[in-house]
This record gives C-alpha cells, sequence and structure tokens, in this order.
C-alpha cells in the first residue's frame, strides 16, 4: 500500500465524492417529487391512469440503467431536430443526461414501491377517513400518504443506497465521480488497492451513513410500529 | 437492411450477453448455497466470514466492485503465479466478468436462500433426521426442495437484476451486446437506433424471464393452498 499516491490523490477523491453526492441529491428529490403523484396514478381503478403508469415502470425497470444513460447521452444526438432544436444545450450536456437518466429510472423504482406502500393501507382507514368527510386531495394527504410514505421507508431505504450505488455509471459518461477518480488513479499509477481499493472504502462508508440516516428516520416516523418496553413488573 | 446489417452482430453479443448471465447465475447459486450454510452453521468463525461476505459486497457498486476484481484479481493472480514460479497467466475478461457478477449476486443470494431455508418447518429435518437420513441426505432430499419455493420470488428478483448488471461487463471489455452496440453506432452513426434496439432485446429478455419464472413459481407451490383476501 502506498500512502502517498492515496494522500496526493486525495483532493481528486474529495471532487469525486462531491459529484456522487451531488448527483444523488438532486435524482433523488426529483424522482421523490414525480413518485408520489405517480404512485397514486398507478393505484387508481381507472385503467387509463394506471395502465400508462404500469407500462413507464415496466419499461424503466426491465432496461439497464446503463443502456438508458447511453440513449441519452450519446442516442439523441443521432436526430438533427435534437441538435438544431434548443434542448440541444441540455442534451449535450453529461450532467444533465445522467440527471434525467437516474430521476426516471429511479422513479420507476419508487413509484412501484409507493403504489406497494399505498395498497397496503388498511381498510378500515380509509373507510374511517370517509365517515370523517374525507375524499379526494384531503383523504390523500392527511390519511394515505403519511401512512403510506412511512410504510415505505425501509423498501425507500433500499432503493437510496440503490441509486447512490448506480450513480458510479456516470462515471462512463465523462463526469468525475469516485469510481471515475479511481479508474483515472488506477491508470495512471497501475494501483488497484489505492484506487479501487479507495473507492470501496468511500463507498463503503456512504452506504453505512445511508442506513444510519434511514435507521433514525424509521426511528421517528415508525415509532408506533415499534415493538412495546416491556413495563417493569410491580414489586 | 435491419439496423444497417449489424443486427446478425448485435445478436452475436446476445449470446455472450446470455452466457454471462447464465454462468453468473450458476456460480452466484453455488456462492449463495455456500454463504447460507455458513450463516446457519453452529460454527462461529463460518457465520461471521458469511456475514463479513455479504455485508460488504452489498455495500458498494456493482462496477466498482467489476473494476476492483477484474483489476485486482489479474494482480493477485500474477503475484501468486511469481512466487510459485509459473509463468505469467492472463486473466481473460470473460471470466473476470463472470466470476465477479456471480460472487457479487452470490452475496444477495445468500440473503435469499437464509430466508427460504428458514422457511422450510423444522419438523421437516427432525424427521429425515429420525428416518437414519444423514445431513446432507436431509439437505438434498428433504430441505432443498422445500426451500425452492420460498427462494423464488427473491431469486427471480436477483436474476433480474442480474441480466441488466450484464451489461456492465462493456466497460471491462467484453464483448457483449452493449459493446457491440457501440462500436456499431460509431460507425454508422445512429447510436439511437442502436442502444434503443438493445434496450428492447434486454427487455424482451427480462418480460420472458418474468413469465418462465411465474410457471416455475406455480409448478413448486403445487399443492400449497392460497390464502385469498
Amino acid at each position: 500500500m502506498q500512502w502517498q499516491i492515496v494522500l496526493d490523490s486525495l483532493p481528486l477523491y474529495v471532487g469525486g465524492l462531491r459529484t456522487t453526492l451531488l448527483l444523488l441529491v438532486i435524482s433523488l428529490s426529483s424522482s421523490f417529487v414525480l413518485s408520489v403523484p405517480l404512485a397514486i396514478a398507478r393505484v387508481s381503478p381507472r385503467w387509463w391512469v394506471s395502465r400508462p403508469v404500469w407500462l413507464f415502470t415496466y419499461v424503466l425497470r426491465g432496461t439497464p440503467l446503463l443502456v438508458q444513460l447511453f440513449i441519452l447521452y450519446h442516442g439523441l444526438a443521432q436526430f438533427e431536430a435534437v441538435r438544431e432544436s434548443v434542448a440541444w444545450v441540455l442534451f449535450k450536456n453529461a450532467w444533465f443526461c445522467a440527471w434525467l437518466a437516474f430521476t426516471l429510472n429511479s422513479t420507476a423504482y419508487t413509484t412501484e414501491i409507493f403504489a406497494g406502500a399505498l395498497k397496503a393501507t388498511a381498510v378500515g382507514e380509509i373507510e374511517a377517513a370517509r365517515a370523517y368527510g374525507l375524499g379526494g386531495f384531503k383523504l390523500y394527504s392527511r390519511i394515505l400518504l403519511p401512512g403510506a410514505l412511512r410504510r415505505a421507508l425501509p423498501q425507500y431505504s433500499n432503493e437510496v443506497v440503490g441509486l447512490m450505488h448506480a450513480t458510479a455509471i456516470a462515471s462512463t459518461v465523462t463526469l468525475v465521480d469516485i469510481t471515475r477518480v479511481a479508474r483515472d488513479v488506477n491508470a495512471n499509477h497501475l494501483l488497484v488497492t489505492e484506487s479501487f481499493g479507495v473507492a470501496a472504502v468511500i463507498y463503503f462508508a456512504l452506504t453505512f451513513s445511508l442506513v444510519g440516516l434511514f435507521k433514525l428516520l424509521e426511528r421517528r416516523f415508525l415509532r408506533h410500529l415499534r415493538p412495546q418496553e416491556s413495563l417493569p413488573t410491580p414489586r | 437492411m435491419v439496423l444497417y446489417g449489424y443486427l446478425p452482430a448485435i445478436l452475436e453479443g446476445l449470446v455472450l450477453t446470455l452466457q454471462v448471465s447464465a454462468l453468473s447465475l450458476a456460480i452466484a447459486c453455488v456462492f449463495g448455497l455456500i454463504g447460507a450454510s455458513a450463516k446457519l452453521s453452529a460454527s462461529r468463525a463460518a457465520r461471521w466470514s458469511a456475514e463479513v461476505y455479504t455485508t460488504v459486497i452489498r455495500g458498494m457498486p456493482e462496477l466498482v466492485l467489476m473494476l476492483l476484481i477484474f483489476y485486482g484479481g489479474q494482480i493477485g493472480i500474477n503475484m501468486l503465479a511469481e512466487s510459485q514460479g509459473w509463468p505469467y497467466i492472463d486473466v481473460p475478461p470473460f471470466a473476470a466478468g463472470v466470476l465477479t457478477i456471480g460472487f457479487i449476486f452470490g452475496a444477495y443470494l445468500t440473503e435469499t436462500f437464509r430466508g427460504a431455508i428458514l422457511a422450510v418447518p423444522k419438523g421437516q429435518a427432525e424427521a429425515g433426521l429420525a428416518f437414519a437420513m444423514s445431513r446432507t441426505t436431509v439437505m438434498r432430499r428433504i430441505v432443498l426442495p422445500q426451500m425452492v419455493r420460498h427462494a423464488i420470488p427473491g431469486f427471480a428478483n436477483n436474476w433480474l437484476i442480474m441480466i441488466k448488471a450484464s451489461a456492465l461487463v462493456s466497460i471491462i471489455g467484453l464483448d457483449d451486446m452493449v459493446h457491440r452496440a457501440g462500436l456499431a453506432a460509431a460507425t454508422t452513426r445512429a447510436p439511437f437506433t442502436f442502444y434503443m434496439a438493445v434496450a428492447m432485446i434486454y427487455l424482451t429478455l427480462t418480460s420472458v424471464s418474468i413469465f418462465l419464472l411465474s410457471r416455475l413459481e406455480a409448478r413448486y407451490s403445487l399443492g400449497v393452498k392460497r390464502v385469498d383476501f
């Protein structure tokens, strides 16, 4: 292990970490915002509302993220109409394509998670809400979503970690994330531990920070589901 | 011409993609079964090493692990070869890719198989032992056939992820579908056409897999009562 090389490339890794985290945060926030309405549409009893959403999640979950990213970043340049249009400023930008690909991909998975949680709502809750005169928007914002999003937390944390790992794919479209830095260090020094080993450790630390963060969130939001602490026995 | 005449080339890439996926699956099953037995074993050392295996693998991106094992394995093997006085060994990217994906998904299957084995009622294995079957026979004839039903949903999920993860082998230089699409796109200047075609092939693969696995699950669930809510 040559620590000098690790030390010298440390600023690069910090930069890579920033790229990875930024990609994660922007993709995650946009996919969350999209997933909530899409999940509501996904569980709709009207087929012309739920079917298109089903198709969207099916196609995006059935193809590799790498190929989705390549279609956006390399593929769209094939059309002159795209190259001539105003949108080209965006589509020739690797950041934009990576953000869009990660957002769409993560939205597909998150929509299914949220839809599953919505379907798991106890019938009694909805009946009680209706009995109190709640309906439409209020029913969703006060009863269905708070419950469903809570129930979805454990699975959602898996999706967040999965998306964090998936950002490594951004290294294939010129973005300098942790993986790209590691590949460059490996190319320059031909030392695996000092390059991919360091990247692995960083990802590992990130994974456990995210898992820890979600444990805290679960403790806060799923408090009512924790097993009751047994009462002290009276003496 | 279909795909500017590149269809046969892409389909050859598909064969490689399928080979990589299928072989990795076989290796992942072996690692998964070893891992699951280790996690359920009485030996603390076995439980610990299996725990480290699944935690480490699931804590980092597949791509990074693949690069780590691909480059690191090459160096490791040659350090071993040097100390033993063997000639230089060139690890073929195919073997590296298959072993890596198998090793990674073995960790995920470990959890699937562990849960499935635990789902088989304990009395089944005990009855087998009472009939003087050996532990391996009990495993082979009693536990494994029954755990398949419980393992299929997790197994199906992992297989679907694995097919998609096989696209990553193009990054370590394997000549799979995605790699061939890239080459064809570069010569024809039609990247959208080729990547879209590859995406559609992947979608077909996953759809066929979902169909077949649901049939398999129905087969292994024969005689199990369904609960209707």
